[in-house]
């Protein structure tokens, strides 16, 4: 557990990277998260840092065939926003934490 | 993350040579994994695990109810191998096994190739099998990217931090 500071604001993360607290989000947090892995946020970003806020907020076991399917974005276009790293980026980008999955 | 001084996996190369619903879906969720947190994978299909990729019988793919000691019926009850050998029960268990699969969001095989490949795996085929089963390309799946002998897929398994994995 560490505090660091994004967009002025102390913001409490876990080892990994992740924010311990979602409700402390915003999308300022969100773009300087996405600088440390060398990611401009675009508006297409954010459409699915909401998705997976909103799918979190509800419980639901995140996958990235969960995302391909939200009509967002399909997988291919996962990959290209979030290179390197579709599940673990854009859910470390949308302050929640990093899903437990395989697929 | 990591405290010790590892430097981390760049790529796998998988090898897949059986063709029953556990052996293929092992392959496809470490290939899919590994693309997943940016590491390379390359598949190879060969022998009966060419059924995976073969369109007549990528969505027949079947478990085991014959030889398998570690199968169980719901419930953990014994499941003495004289009953995988009625007709119909191996269908029967393969469907489940598909059933609580979709459930945790496994998609069927084609679906699997294709969530892969839009992460920049490599599908490939065993030529010799190929040869043998006298199959062609045309009857692969589209994501298949080439039909190789195992040498040339040496060939694309170079590299630090590379693992094969044969399943």
């Amino acid at each position: 557990m560490a505090q660091k500071t994004y967009a002025g604001q102390a913001v409490e993360v876990n080892d990994e990277g992740y924010m311990v607290d979602p409700s402390k989000w915003t999308k300022e947090i969100a773009t300087e998260l996405a600088k440390e892995e060398g990611i401009d946020l675009t508006d297409k970003h954010f459409e699915v840092l909401e998705f997976l806020r909103a799918a979190n907020e509800k419980g639901e076991t995140l996958t990235i065939r969960r995302v391909g399917k939200s009509g967002i974005v399909d997988i291919k276009g996962l990959y290209q926003l979030f290179p390197g790293g579709p599940l673990k980026f854009s859910s470390k980008f949308a302050g929640i934490p990093k899903p437990a999955s395989c697929i | 993350m990591s405290t010790t001084n590892e430097s981390p996996l760049k790529k796998v190369c998988i090898i897949c040579a059986k063709g029953t619903i556990e052996d293929v879906y092992a392959t496809l969720v470490m290939a899919n994994g590994a693309v997943m947190e940016g590491i390379e994978a390359k598949v190879f299909f060969t022998f009966f695990g060419l059924d995976a990729i073969t369109k007549k019988q990528m969505k027949r793919i079947k478990t085991a109810t014959v030889g398998n000691p570690a199968m169980r019926a719901p419930g953990g009850l014994p499941f003495p191998t004289i009953l995988g050998m009625i007709p119909g029960v191996e269908a029967g268990v393969s469907a489940m096994m598909k059933s609580q699969m979709y459930k945790l969001d496994m998609p069927p095989v084609g679906e699997f190739l294709e969530m892969i490949t839009a992460g920049g795996g490599e599908i490939y085929a065993c030529k010799l099998a190929m040869d043998m089963f006298k199959l062609e390309k045309e009857d692969l799946h589209e994501e298949v990217k080439g039909v190789l002998t195992i040498g040339d897929f040496y060939g694309k398994c170079g590299g630090d931090n590379t693992q094969i994995i044969f399943t």
